[in-house]
């Protein structure tokens, strides 16, 4: 008799429990689900169907995926942005790298470089790409003015040349990326144990030596960790790009993301367009998968 | 001690090839030798980091600059990096040039919307996550991380066709909707509540308070830092917002300052002073706001290690 009157009190506070928990993430669960977990699951379902603004929705297994195959925008998208990746994440990695070992001192004067360095990545993005746009100006731009000083007869035509447009705007961007990941490699350099370097000083290891036995390892999970925002981050680029050429000259910095606005949004290809969101999911998840894995052999 | 200097030596070592030779001689543990070493290491150091700043601050400097010159003077061969005369008046002539005072109130109104919701359902969120036990808690907070993981360029498309069904493309309150709700502010929020010891609340149970109450009167004042945190990035980054505006705002005065400037370069592409005088404006605010809580920047991004 007691027994389950204990039970049922039990279970009642549970329930209480449950309700309570629920309660708190409610009010950001329902946004959340209605405009994040929704629209996830509906991209799933949409790239299999035929639907554009006038009709509706209609099962089509892969042809969505065999039209993306044939379309040359879309072999431009993904190729321009292996392209804009393949520039991006080395050099934002090895320049925020840099930063942070030459910054991670008891300096005077410190901070304020810290800042100076964090501070074109929360700077106003639109302000960023007119800035570049002006600095890299083909004729009269201080950077080609500076290149001619220097002897270079022709200097490229940036962001007017098909060649030069990719170029120009990863500049741009890891000049506005690098504080961030520097940020997280300061914050990783705290972790390595000062007496690994005494250790390795004690054992005669000159500074570049000390730099790639103790920092770099010491660094490894910081530099994973960087390594797969940077991957994410590149693959889904779209705003900087937006904003400099709006993929131009010709389609030569159209990007995947760009792509995915242009047909699902400016020409409402639900769709066809949610086939290339798959795509670029799956593009991103399939490197993250990689890094994991690689990471873990490592680990071993 | 030591190790400060050892730093430095394989910093200073990675930069300029002349940085070489001095730390090369200080690689013995000898201290007269050393003392020498160190003081021409410091002066390279700081040769070095000087430099980096400066070039990495020169768009900065193009900023202010042009935006105080005649639009003729903007280009010129040689750059004028010291313009001959001083064009303040550009920046009374922007408010009537374009409608920026409207931009900056729409930027500032959707900011702080926006951060004040993220905020408050994150905590809240987070603190269900981070507290109270219940079955499916941990399934559904998966949930929450994986769609951290997808590229909000993946799901975009959909999002549209729900606001466009609802009817509020091309209003604030979309804006709102997509974005006071990630799954962010409640990672982060989740993070450091996590480190909150269990036995604060658990005394504050056993004292009678609800667990409403113990998020209101233990955690939120506890949690200070990481709120400070999370409301300076989301408003940084929903001021510098230029996607969700681009695709939802088609109305000029509802345009957000980034949406504002960007029209002017596309309408008016040869007014460069003035085009960089809305830069700066632009910009302005953000600097106000992260010289004020930096620190908090620092540790939200370094905490939470992502956007």
């Amino acid at each position: 008799m007691t027994s389950t009157a204990n039970a049922t009190a039990l279970r009642r506070r549970r329930r209480r429990t449950t309700l309570v928990g629920w309660s708190f993430i409610l009010p950001n669960f329902l946004g959340f689900a209605a405009l994040t977990l929704v629209p996830v699951v509906a991209t799933l379902l949409l790239a299999f169907t035929n639907w554009n603004s006038y009709s509706t929705p209609e099962w089509v297994g892969l042809d969505n995926f065999r039209r993306m195959l044939d379309s040359d925008n879309f072999w431009a998208a993904l190729s321009n942005t292996t392209y804009y990746a393949v520039g991006h994440i080395p050099l934002t990695l090895a320049a925020s790298l840099g930063l942070a070992v030459l910054l991670n001192q008891k300096l005077r004067g410190v901070g304020v470089l810290r800042t100076a360095f964090f501070f074109p990545y929360i700077t106003s993005l639109v302000a960023v790409a007119v800035v570049w746009n002006m600095l890299l100006s083909p004729d009269v731009g201080p950077v080609n003015q500076l290149l001619k000083a220097v002897g270079v007869a022709h200097p490229p035509g940036w962001t007017t040349s098909t060649d030069w447009s990719m170029p120009a705007v990863i500049i741009a961007s890891v000049w506005r990326d690098m504080g961030y990941y520097m940020v997280l490699y300061l914050a990783g350099l705290q972790t390595i144990p000062a007496e690994l370097y005494e250790a390795a000083r004690v054992d005669g290891a000159g500074p570049w030596k000390r730099f790639w036995h103790v920092t770099v390892p010491g660094l490894r999970p910081t530099t994973f960790f960087v390594l797969v925002m940077l991957t994410v981050a590149s693959f889904k680029v779209f705003d900087l790009i937006q904003v400099m050429t709006e993929g131009g000259p010709g389609r030569s910095t159209l990007v995947l993301s760009q792509l995915i606005f242009r047909e699902g949004i400016t020409q409402g290809r639900f769709g066809y367009s949610s086939a290339i969101s798959l795509v670029l999911f799956l593009l991103v998840m399939g490197i993250t998968v990689i890094q994991f894995q690689l990471q873990r052999r490592h680990e071993r | 001690m030591s190790t400060t200097v050892l730093r430095k030596d394989s910093a200073t070592d990675g930069a300029p090839p002349s940085g070489g030779a001095p730390s090369r001689a200080r690689t013995e543990p000898r201290r007269g030798r050393s003392r020498a070493g160190r003081v021409v290491g410091q002066v390279l150091l700081y040769t070095v980091l000087t430099a980096l700043s400066a070039a990495i601050l020169v768009p900065f400097a193009w900023m202010l600059v042009s935006s105080v010159k005649l639009d003729a003077e903007v280009f010129t061969v040689p750059i004028q990096w010291i313009p001959k005369s001083f064009h303040w008046e550009n920046f009374a002539d922007i408010w009537t040039e374009i409608p920026m005072l409207t931009y900056l109130g729409n930027s500032l109104f959707l900011s702080v919307v926006i951060t004040f919701l993220q905020v408050l359902t994150g905590s809240f969120a987070a603190y269900g996550f981070a507290k109270v036990r219940f079955p499916g808690r941990d399934a559904l907070f998966l949930a929450y991380i994986a769609t951290i993981a997808v590229p909000w360029q993946a799901y975009m498309v959909p999002q549209y066709i729900i606001m466009q069904r609802i009817g509020l493309v091309d209003t604030h309150l979309s804006l709102i909707l997509l974005q006071a709700f990630g799954a962010f502010g409640v990672f982060l929020m989740r993070q450091y509540y996590q480190s909150i010891p269990e036995e604060l609340s658990e005394a504050a149970r056993l004292d009678g308070l609800s667990e409403y109450g113990i998020w209101a009167r233990i955690m939120l004042p506890l949690s200070k830092p990481a709120l400070a945190s999370l409301a300076l990035l989301t408003f940084v980054f929903t001021w510098n917002d230029y996607m969700g505006p681009f695709i939802y705002l088609t109305s000029n005065d509802l345009w957000t300052v980034q949406l504002g400037l960007r029209s002017f370069v596309g309408v008016y592409d040869s007014r460069y002073a003035m085009i960089m005088t809305g830069s700066v404006l632009s910009v302005l605010p953000i600097l106000v706001v992260f010289l004020l809580g930096q620190r908090h920047f620092v540790q939200g991004i370094a905490t939470s290690g992502m956007k």
